[in-house]
């Protein structure tokens, strides 16, 4: 029930296509390279599907939502619920329509943030301040998801202990840190990365490994145990965060497989960013 | 005298219960029956000549009831009554405290005795036969435990309360009943119930008869709590008050349940475990209502003086939820857990999602109704069953599914699988309190066994595991916990929170002291750990822990005992009584409204029973509860070498955790009053010297002289080091004499408890101070004093919360470096040689309205005051007191100057002074009164100059009041304000002089034995005067066991009124202390507060 397998037991995965759009959002200084950010797409849904084995769902790109990629930030998925979240950014509301789809397809149980009167008036959530860990989530206060956001949360998952962190630096959760096995979390290297940290070692009832790496940008991985007990790691490859891959390989007996997403991470992207990953197998 | 006592406290607590039970005399339900019945055996004991005689204040309260009962002259009681009656007519003037005392003193010898008697008074109660009760009576004469039949009978006999002599005949009954039909209209129509009833009566009473033997057998494992009743055919005079208690079970069934008043929780307890055959009992506990809060039944203390409520509703609950259900030992354990989990789960308590909802129903399901059966309508039978707080159509097809995989299970498994799947559920054994942060948010404080969980609306913002806590504390309506400063952080911090009112802060804490007990205490990781946690007398979790329990049970040996599982359809009907607070709802719902089932319960659920009660209760309860606590002391406090005092605050240094009870309300000063008196009576009895020797005797004398050793050695100067971080405080029975150790010990605990606020502030101010500061307070109005002295400490927290805030709700790092620091610099002031006293006295206005009255009587008073005592200033002083207290008073002055010892003296003389010059006493009616008053408190004065030195016991908290007196003129003098004080007393008021002294010492871990004297080198005595502090300085050294021990006792004495701050002088003059010498230590610090109480608080 309240997990009772361990953190990573994924069967699909659901992503959305780079749109034509990508990068063109408002902050014209950053200079994508769109071709590159699909390719890497491209071999980021190619090592889910083909490496780890997951039923891979592409939802197609819309051109109309340029960010519409971050899929990770639209819904908080935990067992057979599906949370719809009401990103900061009022033009990506838009983009939980073809997520809400997906997920009713696949029989989850969808709950929206809510409307935009009543309880939840005001209320912030994105996928990327989410940290779940299959035991609690932890819920980063940022400046894309606010306290509200985070108590629809904990009353969508109640079996959790939903506890809040700030986030201090980067504009995400999920920018410092990630899951990197059942009891793993990874995270950066940073003063902002420690601090969150410390909060999250105070609220936990439980103990986490934590494997820290020195670059912010290696904090963020995906980490999927395959069908045959397989762990996989999908991080940045060495030519993003060359001082990480070491401490990657301390992690035994894991498939790594390195993933670029320099792209995306030009945006505020991250791995995790692009999928959303569901266990379809009941768990009782 | 003992019997007197006895009778006096029964008689006391009879009034009650009759003047509560009129109001609800005769609705015909057995409840109520059982209600009459009490008041009616309350009646009786009034009526009963014996009774009569005895009481005296049962005849003051109650008016005389035709005593038509042939009881009385049947009973043992007569003898008693002669000095009974001695006493009333004095005991009428006696103030409350004079009372009390004796009947502490004496209660516990005479315990015994007393409840004999009672017992005769049960049979009689019960309407049995004479034949029937002396048979009985002979049956538990020859058993000590003869309780249970007691109850079998009353249980049986319920219907008829009156019927004391049903060998006469039912007319007989009747006309008893009529009788006391007369002052309670209600048992006219009882009389003709119990005529009825009656036959059915004495057929049970046959039954039980013969059970009786069986009955006896089985009571043998009986409570401890519950007493112990030597029946003697001779004593069937006296009625035991029986009292019915329902239950509610787990599974939504009432047990009935017919217990003697004045039953401890425990025995009730152990009943119900009995008859739920129950033998992993440590993790539950009853629970009752009090003011819309639940609250957990005190297994330690009577039931009675607990639950405010006239009917004894209780239920039984869960209070530990064990982490891991899978070790529990036996299957039954199990099904309770689960019952009370289902229970949780449809009151929202445990909030789950649709899936958890639907798995646990399922389980529910293959427990109770076994194989899912397809040939059964699929909804039918699952639709009675409650799974949710709201459930709907899908999630009972959700668990039918569910249920289907299910197959196979047998109930056991799907009850291990149920709490396999309900203990990972977030809010699972958490306890949810409403409270405030420091900036006012709302939040909930969640206790777990795990430690502190904060939440704001459902999200989890802080947590503080039981390790890193270091102390909990609670004040008022605000409670604290100081955190164990983490590895970035040099300092401690301490994060307060806001609790609506006193009452539910109290509350969490005694869950948290509780659950800490429970659950950390337990742990291998600090096994040591336990031993250290001391809880302040007044409440400490007196079960087992979890490991003990788990101990226990490995030992549990024998075959799985059956038990039938009840459908959960009932529990529904089970959960009506407990507010529930769920994450969800507690926005909603007011922070006032805190209501938990779960949560321990405050001993005493009123605070003006309170007054009345606890002395009494201690006295009473002394011989068991005293002996019980003994008992369990040693294992915690000796083995752990640690301080174990009974007293009510307790700081263990070295403890994982220290907690902290620091209440200190007005009102609970005046509940405590009257204990207050009695220790500060011992108190002063105690030594008649100051030499160390005699310290140290009653040190070694004393309970807590393990602990004194530990402190003592650490005298030597130099070795004042880390460990003094945390004070250790103790309270100490300064009483030489063994016999009243026990009596002096409990009583002493309930004052520490009054004093524990300033304890506090003391504490923060001058953490280890060696310095004894006496600090009379002379106040009109009590209130004002304890705010004035509160005040600075609120702020203190104030500020800490509101750092806390500032840093995110982060563990706030306050600096609690003073402590260590004053340790540092050691350990040279020694208690034994206090050299200078410090005597506040706060002269506090009267209140407009009785300066007036005052302004007549007493402004040629005012002049003299001062004159008496040039280096203190008196105030407000009682009148009647004057005549002899003033030889005293002028002694006393001369003593603070040549004997250290006597700093406690010094307080009591100073309000003598006053006194004296007030001589107006004379003039008014009250005047015989007060000279009995006088009279008793004579001894006391006298003994005061030779108890002084208690005070210097180290690593002992005394706080001694002093009899309160009455006076009917008052004369309020402010001289430093210059204010006319005149209280005219035309309705000629009663002012009660109240004096606490507070001792707090520095613990002193050195082994170097307490025990031994020493020899005296030197000896000096400073004296100097400043504005409005005396200081008297005392300078002794000593030889001890090879080392030469400089003590520096210091009493300085604070005048003044209101408008000073005390803290603040307190605090300077221990810094100044601190700074005259440098290289020692405060090892002590008294503070003696001297308040005039406006009103009669007590009685």
């Amino acid at each position: 029930m309240a997990s009772v397998l361990p953190y990573g037991c994924f069967t699909h995965a659901v992503v959305r296509g780079i749109p034509e759009t990508f990068g063109k959002v408002d902050n014209e200084e950053t200079t994508t390279d769109l071709a590159k950010a699909q390719r890497q797409f491209g071999v980021l849904t190619g090592a889910l599907r083909q490496k780890v084995g997951l039923q891979l769902i592409e939802i197609p790109a819309d051109p109309e939502l340029p960010e519409s990629w971050r899929i990770e930030d639209v819904a908080v998925i935990q067992g057979d619920t599906a949370l719809i979240t009401r990103p900061f950014i009022q033009q990506r509301r838009r983009e939980a329509e073809a997520v809400r789809r997906v997920m009713s397809e696949l029989n989850l149980t969808v709950v929206e943030l809510g409307a935009e009167e009543g309880g939840s008036v005001g209320a912030t959530l994105e996928g990327s301040d989410v940290l779940f860990t299959g035991r609690e989530f932890f819920v980063g206060i940022s400046s894309h998801t606010n306290h509200r956001g985070a108590e629809v949360l904990a009353d969508t998952f109640r079996d959790f202990t939903v506890s809040t962190v700030p986030v201090c630096e980067g504009t995400r959760l999920k920018n410092i840190c990630s899951m990197g096995g059942p009891d793993t979390i990874i995270i950066s290297n940073s003063d902002g990365a420690k601090k969150t940290l410390r909060m999250m070692e105070q609220l936990t009832d439980h103990h986490y490994e934590v494997l820290t790496v020195p670059e912010g940008a290696a904090a963020n991985c995906v980490y999927v145990r395959g069908p045959s007990k397989v762990d996989y790691l999908l991080h940045p490859p060495t030519e993003e965060c060359p001082d990480s891959v070491p401490a990657f390989q301390k992690l035994t007996d894991y498939t790594l497989l390195p993933t670029a997403c320099s792209e995306a991470s030009k945006l505020g992207g991250h791995l995790s960013s692009f999928c959303l990953l569901i266990n379809r197998k009941p768990y009782f | 005298m003992t019997t007197e006592v006895g009778s006096e406290t029964e008689v006391k607590k009879e009034p009650e219960k009759a003047e509560e039970q009129p109001a609800e005399p005769e609705r015909s339900a057995i409840n109520q029956t059982d209600e009459v019945k009490v008041v009616e055996a309350a009646e009786q004991s009034n009526e009963s000549p014996a009774l009569a005689t005895d009481s005296a204040e049962a005849k003051e309260n109650q008016e005389a009831q035709p005593a038509d009962n042939a009881t009385g002259p049947e009973g043992e009681e007569p003898p008693a009554s002669p000095p009974a009656s001695e006493k009333k007519g004095i005991s009428r003037f006696l103030p409350p405290w004079l009372k009390r005392q004796k009947s502490q003193s004496v209660v516990g010898p005479k315990e015994s005795q007393v409840t004999p008697k009672e017992e005769g008074g049960v049979v009689l109660v019960n309407g049995e036969g004479e034949k029937a009760e002396q048979a009985k009576a002979e049956q538990t004469s020859s058993t000590t435990t003869a309780e249970p039949q007691v109850e079998e009978e009353q249980v049986n006999g319920e219907a008829e309360p009156e019927q004391k002599e049903e060998v006469n005949s039912e007319e007989h009954a009747e006309n008893h009943s009529t009788g006391s039909a007369e002052t309670q209209p209600a048992k006219e129509e009882k009389a003709s119930e119990k005529s009825q009833e009656k036959s059915a009566a004495e057929e049970e009473k046959k039954e039980t008869e013969e059970g009786g033997e069986k009955k006896d057998q089985e009571e043998s494992l009986k409570p401890e709590g519950g007493r112990y009743f030597i029946k003697s055919p001779l004593k069937l005079t006296k009625k035991v008050k029986m009292v019915m208690c329902h239950v509610i079970m787990l599974d939504g069934s009432q047990f009935p349940c017919e217990v003697e008043k004045r039953a401890k929780g425990q025995y009730l307890f152990f009943k119900v475990c009995e008859a739920l055959n129950l033998l992993e009992k440590d993790y539950f506990g009853l629970s009752y209502k009090n003011a819309d809060q639940m609250c957990w039944l005190d297994p330690t203390k009577e039931i009675k003086r607990q639950i405010c409520n006239p009917s004894w509703q209780l239920a039984f609950n869960v209070k530990f939820y064990p982490p891991d259900p899978s070790q529990l030992t036996e299957d039954i354990t199990r099904y309770l857990l689960c019952l009370q989990l289902r229970q949780d789960i449809v009151s929202g308590r445990l909030p789950c999602s649709f899936v958890t909802h639907s798995l646990l129903g399922s389980y529910s399901l293959q427990a109770e109704l076994g194989d899912h059966d397809p040939d059964e309508q699929r909804l039918d039978y699952i639709s009675d069953f409650q799974f949710a707080p709201s459930q709907t159509k899908e999630m009972e097809e959700k668990v039918v599914e569910l249920h289907k995989t299910h197959r196979g299970m047998t109930p056991a498994q799907a009850d291990t699988q149920f709490l396999e799947n309900a203990k990972k559920l977030s809010m699972y054994g958490v306890d949810l309190h409403h409270a405030k942060d420091s900036e006012g948010v709302d939040i909930m404080l969640g206790v777990c066994a795990n430690g502190l969980l904060i939440y704001k609306d459902r999200l989890r913002i802080n947590r503080f595991a039981w390790p890193k806590i270091l102390k909990i504390s609670y004040k008022r309506s605000n409670f604290y916990i100081k955190i164990r400063p983490g590895e970035t952080e040099q300092f401690e911090s301490t994060v307060g929170f806001k609790l609506p009112n006193h009452r539910s802060a109290k509350r969490v804490w005694k869950v948290c002291v509780e659950n800490h007990t429970f659950f950390r205490l337990m742990t291998q990781e600090a096994p040591t750990k336990a031993k250290f946690l001391t809880l302040g007398s007044k409440f400490r979790y007196s079960g087992r822990t979890q490991a003990q329990t788990r101990q226990a049970s490995t030992l549990i040996d024998r075959p799985a005992p059956y038990f039938e599982r009840t459908s959960s359809k009932r529990i529904s009907r089970s959960l009506d009584g407990a507010p529930v607070i769920n994450m969800i709802e507690a926005q909603d719902s007011a922070p006032t409204s805190v209501g938990n089932g779960r949560e321990p319960g405050l001993e005493l659920s009123s605070d003006s029973s309170k007054v009345e009660e606890e002395p009494s209760e201690r006295a009473a309860a002394t011989p068991t509860e005293g002996t019980e606590m003994k008992r369990d002391e040693p294992d915690s406090s000796q083995q752990s070498g640690k301080l174990r005092v009974q007293g009510e605050n307790i700081y263990v240094r070295h403890s994982n955790l220290m907690l902290e009870d620091l209440d200190k309300t007005q009102e609970d000063v005046l509940k405590h009053q009257a204990s207050t008196s009695e220790l500060k009576r011992s108190f002063m009895e105690a030594t008649p010297e100051p030499r160390p020797s005699q310290w140290e005797k009653r040190l070694t004398a004393s309970p807590a002289t393990s602990l004194r050793q530990q402190a003592q050695g650490r005298s030597p100067p130099p070795t004042t080091q880390e460990p003094l971080s945390d004070l250790t405080v103790d309270t100490v029975s300064k009483s030489s004499d063994d016999k009243q150790k026990s009596d002096e010990t409990t009583l002493q605990a309930a004052e520490v408890e009054i004093e524990e606020t300033v304890v506090v502030e003391k504490i923060r101010v001058a953490p280890k101070g060696s310095v004894t500061i006496t600090t009379p307070e002379v106040v009109v109005t009590p209130v004002a004093v304890e705010t004035e002295v509160e005040k600075p400490e609120e702020e203190v927290i104030e500020e800490v919360i509101e750092e806390v805030k500032e840093e995110q709700k982060r563990p706030v790092s306050v600096s609690s470096d003073s402590h260590s620091e004053s340790e540092e610099e050691a350990g040279e002031y020694h208690p034994q040689v206090t050299v200078s006293t410090s005597v506040e006295q706060i002269k506090e206005e009267p209140e407009e309205e009785e300066k007036e009255e005052v302004d007549n009587h007493e402004e040629p008073e005012q002049v003299s005051e001062p004159e008496p005592l040039p280096e203190v200033e008196v105030e407000t002083m009682p009148s009647p007191a004057v005549v002899e207290e003033t030889p005293m008073a002028e002694p006393e002055t001369a003593l603070v100057v040549d004997a250290p010892a006597e700093e406690e003296r010094t307080e009591d003389i100073l309000v003598t002074p006053e006194e004296a010059p007030n001589g107006h006493a004379e003039d008014q009616p009250g005047l015989v009164a007060v000279e009995e008053e006088e009279e008793e408190e004579e001894p006391r004065v006298n003994g005061d100059a030779s108890h002084a030195e208690t005070e210097r016991i180290p690593q002992v908290i005394c706080c001694s009041e002093p009899p309160v007196v009455k006076t009917e003129m008052v004369t309020i003098s402010d001289t430093f304000a210059a204010q006319k004080t005149e209280i005219a007393t035309k309705e000629v008021p009663i002012v009660h002089t109240e004096t606490k002294t507070i001792t707090y010492e520095a613990a002193q871990l050195d082994g170097s034995g307490d025990g031994e004297p020493g020899i005296l080198m030197t000896a000096q005595t400073i004296t100097s005067e400043s504005l409005c502090t005396t200081t008297t300085t005392h300078i002794t050294k000593t030889l001890k066991g090879g080392l030469s021990e400089t003590r520096i006792e210091k009493r300085i004495v604070i005048t003044g009124d209101s408008d000073i701050d005390h803290d603040q002088a307190l605090a300077q003059a221990i810094k100044e202390a601190k700074e005259q010498h440098p290289d020692m230590s405060v090892t002590r610090v008294v503070v003696h507060k001297e308040t005039e109480l406006a009103e009669e608080g007590e009685d």
